[in-house]
Protein backbone atom coordinates (compact mmCIF):
# COMPACT_ATOMS: atom_id res chain seq x y z
CA UNK A 1 0.00 0.00 0.00
CA UNK A 2 1.80 3.44 -1.18
CA UNK A 3 2.07 5.79 1.61
CA UNK A 4 -1.00 8.54 0.57
CA UNK A 5 0.94 11.14 2.84
CA UNK A 6 4.71 10.71 0.58
CA UNK A 7 4.26 12.34 -2.31
CA UNK A 8 5.02 10.10 -5.51
CA UNK A 9 8.39 11.78 -7.20
CA UNK A 10 8.05 11.46 -10.96
CA UNK A 11 10.42 11.81 -13.21
CA UNK A 12 9.71 15.02 -15.56
CA UNK A 13 11.24 16.89 -18.24
CA UNK A 14 11.34 19.86 -15.89
CA UNK A 15 13.90 17.54 -13.25
CA UNK A 16 17.32 18.00 -14.27
CA UNK A 17 19.46 15.64 -15.95
CA UNK A 18 22.06 13.87 -14.18
CA UNK A 19 25.20 14.93 -13.52
CA UNK A 20 28.16 12.84 -14.93
CA UNK A 21 31.23 14.87 -14.92
CA UNK A 22 31.94 17.63 -12.66
CA UNK A 23 35.15 19.43 -12.36
CA UNK A 24 36.01 21.79 -9.51
CA UNK A 25 39.31 24.24 -9.07
CA UNK A 26 41.05 22.90 -12.28
CA UNK A 27 44.35 24.40 -12.85
CA UNK A 28 47.25 23.08 -14.93
CA UNK A 29 50.76 24.46 -15.55
CA UNK A 30 52.82 23.47 -17.93
CA UNK A 31 56.54 24.22 -16.41
CA UNK A 32 56.20 28.00 -15.31
CA UNK A 33 53.12 28.26 -17.91
CA UNK A 34 49.17 28.62 -16.02
CA UNK A 35 47.10 27.29 -19.08
CA UNK A 36 44.06 26.48 -17.04
CA UNK A 37 43.20 28.72 -13.88
CA UNK A 38 40.35 27.41 -11.90
CA UNK A 39 37.61 26.23 -14.19
CA UNK A 40 34.20 25.00 -12.47
CA UNK A 41 32.61 23.16 -14.53
CA UNK A 42 29.60 19.93 -15.17
CA UNK A 43 28.51 17.86 -17.95
CA UNK A 44 24.76 16.84 -17.49
CA UNK A 45 23.29 13.48 -19.84
CA UNK A 46 22.21 14.48 -23.15
CA UNK A 47 24.01 18.24 -23.12
CA UNK A 48 26.07 19.28 -25.85
CA UNK A 49 28.65 21.32 -25.08
CA UNK A 50 30.86 23.63 -27.82
CA UNK A 51 34.09 24.64 -26.63
CA UNK A 52 35.67 28.01 -28.46
CA UNK A 53 38.35 30.38 -28.04
CA UNK A 54 41.85 31.38 -29.14
CA UNK A 55 44.61 29.24 -29.30
CA UNK A 56 46.46 28.95 -26.69
CA UNK A 57 43.88 29.80 -24.53
CA UNK A 58 44.11 26.41 -23.16
CA UNK A 59 40.39 24.72 -24.71
CA UNK A 60 42.32 21.84 -25.51
CA UNK A 61 44.11 21.32 -22.64
CA UNK A 62 40.54 21.66 -20.42
CA UNK A 63 39.02 18.77 -22.88
CA UNK A 64 42.17 17.14 -22.53
CA UNK A 65 42.04 16.86 -18.53
CA UNK A 66 38.71 15.51 -18.55
CA UNK A 67 39.82 12.17 -19.64
CA UNK A 68 43.16 12.62 -18.01
CA UNK A 69 45.14 12.82 -21.26
CA UNK A 70 46.50 16.07 -19.70
CA UNK A 71 46.96 15.43 -15.67
CA UNK A 72 45.04 18.40 -13.64
CA UNK A 73 47.81 20.19 -11.19
CA UNK A 74 45.39 20.95 -8.68
CA UNK A 75 41.23 20.45 -8.63
CA UNK A 76 39.46 17.56 -8.46
CA UNK A 77 37.25 15.82 -11.50
CA UNK A 78 34.52 14.04 -10.45
CA UNK A 79 32.19 11.11 -11.69
CA UNK A 80 28.71 10.38 -10.82
CA UNK A 81 29.14 12.36 -8.24
CA UNK A 82 32.94 10.42 -7.07
CA UNK A 83 35.61 12.42 -6.88
CA UNK A 84 38.62 10.69 -8.88
CA UNK A 85 42.15 9.75 -7.38
CA UNK A 86 43.76 9.73 -3.60
CA UNK A 87 44.40 12.66 -1.76
CA UNK A 88 47.64 11.67 0.85
CA UNK A 89 47.02 13.24 4.43
CA UNK A 90 48.35 16.97 4.33
CA UNK A 91 48.62 17.31 0.80
CA UNK A 92 45.37 18.33 -1.16
CA UNK A 93 46.85 19.69 -4.05
CA UNK A 94 48.74 15.93 -4.63
CA UNK A 95 46.15 13.86 -5.93
CA UNK A 96 47.29 10.73 -6.99
CA UNK A 97 45.44 8.69 -9.81
CA UNK A 98 45.96 5.10 -10.26
CA UNK A 99 45.75 3.36 -13.35
CA UNK A 100 42.66 1.07 -13.14
CA UNK A 101 41.23 4.39 -12.26
CA UNK A 102 42.14 6.38 -15.52
CA UNK A 103 41.62 3.48 -17.40
CA UNK A 104 37.95 3.11 -16.44
CA UNK A 105 36.90 6.84 -16.74
CA UNK A 106 38.24 6.33 -20.06
CA UNK A 107 35.88 3.99 -21.06
CA UNK A 108 33.27 6.14 -20.16
CA UNK A 109 35.16 9.07 -21.36
CA UNK A 110 36.01 8.69 -24.90
CA UNK A 111 37.73 10.71 -27.12
CA UNK A 112 38.05 11.83 -31.00
CA UNK A 113 41.59 13.74 -31.45
CA UNK A 114 42.82 16.30 -33.74
CA UNK A 115 45.11 13.36 -35.40
CA UNK A 116 42.89 10.75 -35.56
CA UNK A 117 45.66 8.29 -34.04
CA UNK A 118 44.50 5.49 -35.64
CA UNK A 119 46.55 2.16 -35.61
CA UNK A 120 48.30 2.11 -38.39
CA UNK A 121 49.08 -1.66 -38.28
CA UNK A 122 45.44 -3.01 -37.83
CA UNK A 123 42.71 -2.79 -40.05
CA UNK A 124 40.02 -0.24 -40.01
CA UNK A 125 37.77 -3.16 -38.40
CA UNK A 126 40.44 -4.01 -35.63
CA UNK A 127 40.90 -0.38 -34.90
CA UNK A 128 37.44 -0.09 -34.33
CA UNK A 129 37.77 -3.62 -31.95
CA UNK A 130 40.51 -2.82 -30.46
CA UNK A 131 39.16 -1.67 -26.86
CA UNK A 132 36.08 -4.05 -27.25
CA UNK A 133 39.10 -6.77 -27.14
CA UNK A 134 41.71 -5.41 -24.87
CA UNK A 135 39.92 -3.26 -22.37
CA UNK A 136 36.37 -4.69 -22.30
CA UNK A 137 37.43 -8.68 -22.72
CA UNK A 138 34.15 -8.75 -25.47
CA UNK A 139 34.59 -12.01 -27.26
CA UNK A 140 36.06 -11.85 -30.96
CA UNK A 141 32.99 -12.50 -33.00
CA UNK A 142 31.12 -9.70 -30.48
CA UNK A 143 33.48 -7.07 -30.73
CA UNK A 144 33.74 -7.61 -34.46
CA UNK A 145 29.94 -7.46 -35.13
CA UNK A 146 29.62 -4.44 -32.54
CA UNK A 147 32.51 -2.41 -34.60
CA UNK A 148 30.79 -3.42 -37.80
CA UNK A 149 27.52 -1.62 -36.98
CA UNK A 150 29.71 1.55 -35.32
CA UNK A 151 31.55 1.73 -39.12
CA UNK A 152 28.18 1.51 -40.48
CA UNK A 153 26.41 4.01 -38.71
CA UNK A 154 30.04 5.98 -39.83
CA UNK A 155 29.58 4.89 -43.81
CA UNK A 156 32.38 3.00 -43.36
CA UNK A 157 31.33 -0.35 -43.36
CA UNK A 158 32.67 -1.12 -46.58
CA UNK A 159 36.48 -0.55 -45.87
CA UNK A 160 36.54 -2.35 -42.45
CA UNK A 161 39.09 -4.65 -43.81
CA UNK A 162 41.47 -1.92 -45.39
CA UNK A 163 44.43 -0.40 -43.64
CA UNK A 164 44.19 3.36 -42.06
CA UNK A 165 46.80 4.42 -44.69
CA UNK A 166 44.43 4.14 -47.07
CA UNK A 167 42.00 6.09 -46.37
CA UNK A 168 41.54 9.81 -46.78
CA UNK A 169 41.50 12.43 -43.41
CA UNK A 170 37.57 12.52 -43.07
CA UNK A 171 37.77 8.76 -43.71
CA UNK A 172 40.27 7.98 -40.87
CA UNK A 173 38.40 10.74 -38.60
CA UNK A 174 35.37 8.50 -39.17
CA UNK A 175 36.78 5.60 -38.15
CA UNK A 176 37.84 7.43 -35.45
CA UNK A 177 34.48 8.31 -34.18
CA UNK A 178 33.58 4.63 -34.58
CA UNK A 179 36.32 3.41 -32.42
CA UNK A 180 35.27 5.60 -30.18
CA UNK A 181 31.54 5.09 -30.28
CA UNK A 182 32.25 0.77 -30.29
CA UNK A 183 33.34 1.56 -26.52
CA UNK A 184 29.61 2.98 -25.88
CA UNK A 185 30.78 6.02 -24.28
CA UNK A 186 29.05 7.75 -21.82
CA UNK A 187 30.57 11.38 -23.03
CA UNK A 188 32.60 12.02 -26.02
CA UNK A 189 35.04 14.38 -26.11
CA UNK A 190 36.20 16.03 -29.60
CA UNK A 191 39.33 17.85 -29.55
CA UNK A 192 39.16 19.70 -32.78
CA UNK A 193 38.32 16.95 -34.98
CA UNK A 194 38.10 18.68 -38.23
CA UNK A 195 41.14 20.97 -37.84
CA UNK A 196 43.78 18.41 -39.74
CA UNK A 197 41.41 18.15 -42.32
CA UNK A 198 41.06 19.63 -45.99
CA UNK A 199 38.25 21.50 -46.33
CA UNK A 200 36.40 19.61 -48.66
CA UNK A 201 36.68 16.68 -46.24
CA UNK A 202 35.26 18.69 -43.52
CA UNK A 203 31.70 17.97 -44.06
CA UNK A 204 31.61 14.30 -44.00
CA UNK A 205 32.90 14.31 -40.21
CA UNK A 206 30.37 17.18 -38.98
CA UNK A 207 27.48 15.16 -40.25
CA UNK A 208 28.41 12.21 -38.37
CA UNK A 209 28.71 14.39 -35.13
CA UNK A 210 25.96 16.31 -35.94
CA UNK A 211 24.11 12.54 -36.61
CA UNK A 212 25.19 11.78 -32.72
CA UNK A 213 24.01 14.97 -31.67
CA UNK A 214 19.97 13.98 -32.94
CA UNK A 215 20.80 11.03 -31.06
CA UNK A 216 21.09 12.87 -27.78
CA UNK A 217 24.65 12.04 -26.77
CA UNK A 218 26.37 13.87 -24.27
CA UNK A 219 29.36 15.62 -26.48
CA UNK A 220 31.67 18.17 -25.77
CA UNK A 221 33.59 19.86 -28.93
CA UNK A 222 36.75 22.19 -29.18
CA UNK A 223 36.26 24.15 -32.24
CA UNK A 224 36.80 26.49 -34.56
CA UNK A 225 33.90 26.00 -37.04
CA UNK A 226 31.73 28.47 -35.35
CA UNK A 227 29.01 27.95 -37.57
CA UNK A 228 28.37 24.07 -36.64
CA UNK A 229 28.78 25.04 -32.97
CA UNK A 230 26.11 27.21 -33.05
CA UNK A 231 23.60 24.27 -34.21
CA UNK A 232 25.61 21.84 -32.40
CA UNK A 233 25.78 22.84 -29.33
CA UNK A 234 23.14 23.41 -25.91
CA UNK A 235 25.63 25.51 -24.17
CA UNK A 236 28.75 27.57 -25.21
CA UNK A 237 31.81 28.42 -24.06
CA UNK A 238 34.23 30.48 -24.52
CA UNK A 239 37.73 30.14 -23.43
CA UNK A 240 40.33 32.46 -22.48
CA UNK A 241 43.55 32.98 -20.90
CA UNK A 242 42.66 29.59 -18.92
CA UNK A 243 39.25 30.78 -17.62
CA UNK A 244 35.73 30.47 -18.96
CA UNK A 245 35.41 33.96 -20.37
CA UNK A 246 31.42 33.81 -21.29
CA UNK A 247 29.15 31.02 -20.95
CA UNK A 248 25.53 30.52 -22.15
CA UNK A 249 23.73 29.70 -25.06
CA UNK A 250 24.38 29.34 -28.19
CA UNK A 251 22.42 32.65 -29.05
CA UNK A 252 24.04 34.10 -25.83
CA UNK A 253 27.63 33.64 -26.51
CA UNK A 254 28.03 33.48 -29.92
CA UNK A 255 25.31 35.64 -31.06
CA UNK A 256 24.68 38.44 -28.43
CA UNK A 257 27.83 37.95 -26.22
CA UNK A 258 28.29 40.42 -23.29
CA UNK A 259 31.97 40.40 -23.02
CA UNK A 260 34.24 42.66 -25.33
CA UNK A 261 36.67 39.68 -25.09
CA UNK A 262 33.80 37.59 -26.65
CA UNK A 263 32.80 39.91 -29.47
CA UNK A 264 36.52 40.54 -30.45
CA UNK A 265 37.32 37.03 -30.58
CA UNK A 266 33.79 36.49 -32.50
CA UNK A 267 34.90 39.69 -35.05
CA UNK A 268 37.91 37.80 -36.38
CA UNK A 269 35.80 35.14 -37.61
CA UNK A 270 33.06 37.54 -39.19
CA UNK A 271 36.03 39.95 -40.42
CA UNK A 272 36.27 38.06 -43.89
CA UNK A 273 32.50 36.62 -44.76
CA UNK A 274 30.62 37.67 -47.25
CA UNK B 1 101.07 -17.18 -58.15
CA UNK B 2 102.10 -20.76 -58.22
CA UNK B 3 100.86 -21.72 -54.86
CA UNK B 4 97.95 -24.73 -54.89
CA UNK B 5 94.95 -24.57 -52.95
CA UNK B 6 94.99 -27.66 -50.88
CA UNK B 7 91.43 -29.14 -51.63
CA UNK B 8 92.36 -32.46 -50.16
CA UNK B 9 92.92 -30.49 -46.23
CA UNK B 10 89.76 -28.55 -46.35
CA UNK B 11 87.88 -31.84 -47.18
CA UNK B 12 89.76 -33.71 -44.25
CA UNK B 13 89.45 -31.03 -42.12
CA UNK B 14 86.25 -30.03 -42.12
CA UNK B 15 84.20 -32.39 -39.57
CA UNK B 16 86.10 -30.53 -37.26
CA UNK B 17 85.39 -26.94 -38.18
CA UNK B 18 82.03 -27.78 -38.39
CA UNK B 19 82.00 -29.03 -34.85
CA UNK B 20 83.40 -25.80 -34.13
CA UNK B 21 80.67 -24.56 -36.34
CA UNK B 22 78.35 -25.95 -34.14
CA UNK B 23 79.07 -24.36 -31.02
CA UNK B 24 79.16 -21.56 -33.07
CA UNK B 25 75.49 -21.53 -32.88
CA UNK B 26 75.41 -22.33 -29.90
CA UNK B 27 77.17 -19.32 -28.43
CA UNK B 28 75.13 -17.44 -31.23
CA UNK B 29 71.73 -18.41 -30.88
CA UNK B 30 71.32 -18.30 -27.13
CA UNK B 31 73.49 -15.00 -26.21
CA UNK B 32 71.11 -13.29 -29.13
CA UNK B 33 68.10 -14.50 -27.45
CA UNK B 34 68.73 -13.47 -23.80
CA UNK B 35 70.62 -10.52 -24.96
CA UNK B 36 67.67 -9.00 -26.85
CA UNK B 37 64.90 -10.33 -24.26
CA UNK B 38 67.36 -8.89 -21.42
CA UNK B 39 67.63 -5.75 -23.71
CA UNK B 40 64.15 -5.30 -24.16
CA UNK B 41 63.90 -5.48 -20.03
CA UNK B 42 66.47 -2.64 -20.02
CA UNK B 43 64.92 -0.53 -22.69
CA UNK B 44 61.85 -0.70 -20.20
CA UNK B 45 63.62 0.42 -17.39
CA UNK B 46 65.37 3.33 -19.33
CA UNK B 47 61.52 4.60 -20.18
CA UNK B 48 60.44 4.05 -16.87
CA UNK B 49 59.56 6.67 -13.78
CA UNK B 50 62.14 5.22 -11.78
CA UNK B 51 65.07 7.52 -11.73
CA UNK B 52 66.72 4.96 -9.90
CA UNK B 53 66.04 2.67 -12.52
CA UNK B 54 66.81 4.69 -15.02
CA UNK B 55 70.13 5.46 -13.94
CA UNK B 56 71.04 1.74 -13.30
CA UNK B 57 70.14 0.91 -16.54
CA UNK B 58 72.17 3.66 -17.98
CA UNK B 59 74.94 3.24 -16.31
CA UNK B 60 75.12 -0.21 -17.24
CA UNK B 61 74.16 0.06 -21.21
CA UNK B 62 77.32 2.75 -21.71
CA UNK B 63 79.62 0.24 -19.39
CA UNK B 64 78.89 -2.17 -22.48
CA UNK B 65 78.75 -0.09 -25.03
CA UNK B 66 82.05 1.99 -24.55
CA UNK B 67 84.26 -1.08 -23.51
CA UNK B 68 85.91 -3.11 -26.00
CA UNK B 69 84.03 -6.61 -26.08
CA UNK B 70 87.29 -8.97 -25.83
CA UNK B 71 88.06 -7.43 -22.62
CA UNK B 72 83.98 -8.28 -21.45
CA UNK B 73 84.41 -11.67 -22.23
CA UNK B 74 88.02 -12.09 -20.72
CA UNK B 75 86.97 -9.94 -18.20
CA UNK B 76 84.20 -12.62 -17.01
CA UNK B 77 86.85 -15.20 -17.33
CA UNK B 78 89.18 -14.18 -14.80
CA UNK B 79 86.79 -11.35 -12.61
CA UNK B 80 84.21 -14.24 -11.30
CA UNK B 81 86.46 -16.18 -9.47
CA UNK B 82 87.72 -13.20 -7.40
CA UNK B 83 84.48 -11.66 -6.99
CA UNK B 84 82.13 -14.46 -6.27
CA UNK B 85 84.58 -17.11 -6.06
CA UNK B 86 83.00 -18.90 -9.03
CA UNK B 87 85.02 -20.48 -12.00
CA UNK B 88 83.04 -19.74 -14.99
CA UNK B 89 83.43 -22.68 -17.95
CA UNK B 90 85.39 -20.50 -21.02
CA UNK B 91 81.95 -21.18 -22.86
CA UNK B 92 79.58 -19.99 -20.04
CA UNK B 93 81.83 -16.70 -19.45
CA UNK B 94 81.83 -16.58 -23.33
CA UNK B 95 78.20 -16.71 -23.27
CA UNK B 96 77.22 -14.48 -20.42
CA UNK B 97 79.69 -11.58 -21.83
CA UNK B 98 78.31 -11.73 -25.49
CA UNK B 99 74.46 -11.81 -24.20
CA UNK B 100 75.11 -9.08 -22.23
CA UNK B 101 77.07 -7.27 -24.54
CA UNK B 102 73.93 -7.74 -26.77
CA UNK B 103 71.55 -6.94 -23.87
CA UNK B 104 72.97 -3.40 -23.89
CA UNK B 105 72.73 -2.48 -27.22
CA UNK B 106 69.25 -4.14 -27.61
CA UNK B 107 68.15 -1.92 -25.42
CA UNK B 108 69.16 1.06 -27.53
CA UNK B 109 67.93 -0.65 -30.13
CA UNK B 110 64.47 -0.86 -28.13
CA UNK B 111 64.64 2.60 -26.51
CA UNK B 112 64.64 4.24 -29.93
CA UNK B 113 62.21 2.74 -31.82
CA UNK B 114 59.62 2.62 -28.75
CA UNK B 115 60.58 6.54 -28.50
CA UNK B 116 60.25 6.73 -31.74
CA UNK B 117 56.39 5.89 -32.00
CA UNK B 118 54.00 9.23 -31.93
CA UNK B 119 52.46 10.04 -28.56
CA UNK B 120 49.23 10.09 -30.54
CA UNK B 121 49.02 6.06 -30.77
CA UNK B 122 50.18 5.77 -26.54
CA UNK B 123 47.11 8.55 -26.43
CA UNK B 124 44.64 6.82 -28.51
CA UNK B 125 45.48 3.71 -27.13
CA UNK B 126 45.04 5.45 -23.91
CA UNK B 127 41.81 7.52 -24.51
CA UNK B 128 39.75 3.96 -25.18
CA UNK B 129 40.88 2.97 -21.65
CA UNK B 130 44.11 0.68 -22.42
CA UNK B 131 46.64 0.06 -19.95
CA UNK B 132 50.64 1.16 -20.24
CA UNK B 133 51.25 -2.72 -20.58
CA UNK B 134 48.23 -3.36 -22.95
CA UNK B 135 49.53 -0.37 -25.33
CA UNK B 136 53.11 -1.44 -25.26
CA UNK B 137 52.33 -4.82 -26.19
CA UNK B 138 49.26 -4.18 -28.72
CA UNK B 139 49.98 -0.62 -30.43
CA UNK B 140 53.16 0.18 -29.88
CA UNK B 141 55.93 -2.85 -30.15
CA UNK B 142 54.27 -4.27 -32.88
CA UNK B 143 55.03 -1.21 -34.75
CA UNK B 144 58.26 -0.51 -33.15
CA UNK B 145 59.18 -4.33 -33.97
CA UNK B 146 59.05 -3.78 -37.72
CA UNK B 147 60.78 -0.60 -37.61
CA UNK B 148 63.55 -2.08 -35.64
CA UNK B 149 63.94 -5.21 -37.75
CA UNK B 150 67.59 -3.94 -39.64
CA UNK B 151 68.74 -2.17 -36.68
CA UNK B 152 67.76 -6.61 -35.02
CA UNK B 153 69.25 -8.31 -38.12
CA UNK B 154 72.67 -5.93 -38.07
CA UNK B 155 72.96 -6.93 -34.14
CA UNK B 156 72.43 -10.66 -34.86
CA UNK B 157 75.07 -10.71 -37.57
CA UNK B 158 76.92 -8.70 -35.15
CA UNK B 159 76.65 -11.29 -32.58
CA UNK B 160 77.42 -13.94 -34.97
CA UNK B 161 81.14 -12.11 -35.50
CA UNK B 162 81.59 -11.68 -32.10
CA UNK B 163 81.48 -15.26 -30.74
CA UNK B 164 84.56 -15.21 -32.81
CA UNK B 165 86.07 -13.76 -29.99
CA UNK B 166 85.49 -16.29 -27.84
CA UNK B 167 88.49 -18.49 -29.13
CA UNK B 168 90.61 -16.42 -26.70
CA UNK B 169 89.13 -17.93 -23.99
CA UNK B 170 89.94 -21.34 -25.84
CA UNK B 171 85.97 -21.43 -26.68
CA UNK B 172 85.90 -24.74 -29.25
CA UNK B 173 83.92 -22.34 -31.59
CA UNK B 174 84.49 -21.82 -35.21
CA UNK B 175 87.36 -20.01 -34.90
CA UNK B 176 89.53 -21.62 -32.56
CA UNK B 177 89.25 -24.65 -34.45
CA UNK B 178 90.45 -22.69 -37.83
CA UNK B 179 93.21 -20.84 -35.96
CA UNK B 180 94.41 -24.69 -34.77
CA UNK B 181 94.05 -26.04 -37.38
CA UNK B 182 96.19 -23.40 -39.37
CA UNK B 183 99.10 -23.52 -36.95
CA UNK B 184 98.86 -27.21 -37.24
CA UNK B 185 99.09 -27.76 -40.88
CA UNK B 186 101.02 -24.46 -41.95
CA UNK B 187 98.03 -24.06 -43.97
CA UNK B 188 96.34 -20.58 -43.05
CA UNK B 189 95.36 -20.02 -46.46
CA UNK B 190 92.89 -23.06 -46.76
CA UNK B 191 91.88 -23.30 -43.20
CA UNK B 192 90.82 -19.46 -42.98
CA UNK B 193 89.04 -18.97 -46.33
CA UNK B 194 86.65 -22.39 -45.67
CA UNK B 195 86.61 -20.85 -41.90
CA UNK B 196 85.35 -17.33 -43.63
CA UNK B 197 83.16 -19.35 -45.96
CA UNK B 198 81.21 -20.80 -43.10
CA UNK B 199 80.72 -17.41 -41.25
CA UNK B 200 79.31 -16.54 -44.70
CA UNK B 201 77.21 -19.33 -45.29
CA UNK B 202 75.95 -18.90 -41.54
CA UNK B 203 75.57 -15.38 -41.25
CA UNK B 204 74.08 -14.55 -44.82
CA UNK B 205 70.33 -16.20 -44.71
CA UNK B 206 69.79 -14.56 -41.85
CA UNK B 207 70.36 -11.17 -43.69
CA UNK B 208 68.26 -12.43 -46.37
CA UNK B 209 65.56 -13.40 -43.82
CA UNK B 210 65.07 -9.70 -42.70
CA UNK B 211 64.89 -8.03 -46.08
CA UNK B 212 62.37 -10.57 -47.03
CA UNK B 213 60.70 -9.64 -43.88
CA UNK B 214 61.43 -5.88 -44.40
CA UNK B 215 59.76 -6.18 -48.02
CA UNK B 216 56.97 -8.11 -46.79
CA UNK B 217 56.10 -5.75 -43.65
CA UNK B 218 56.44 -2.60 -45.62
CA UNK B 219 53.99 -4.15 -48.72
CA UNK B 220 51.34 -4.20 -45.49
CA UNK B 221 49.35 -0.81 -44.28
Amino acid sequence: MPDPIMPVSIPSAASPPATILQVSGLHKWFGALHVLRGIDFSVAAGERVAIIGGSGSGKSTFLRCLNFMEMPTSGRIALDGTPLGRVSAGKPDAVRYPESELCQVRERVGMVFQQFNLFPHMTVLENAMEGLVTVKRMKKAEARERALRELDKVGLGDKADVYPGRLSGGQQQRVAIARALAMEPEILLFDEPTSSLDPELVGEVLRVIRQLAEEGRTMLLVTHELGFAYHFATKVIFLADGVFHEVGTPDEVLKHPRQERTRAFLDRFTEFSF
Amino acid sequence: MDYSFDVALVVETFPILMRGFLVTLELWLPSLGIGLAAGFLLALARLSRSRLLRGGSLVYIELFRDTPVLIQLIWFYYAFPILIGVQLSPFAAALLGLALNTSAYGAEIFRGGIQSIARGQWEGAKALGMRHADVLRRIILPQVFKLMLPAFTNRAVEVAKMSSLASVLSVHELMYQGRLLSSTYYRPFEILTTVAVVYFVLIYPATFLSMTLERRMAGKG
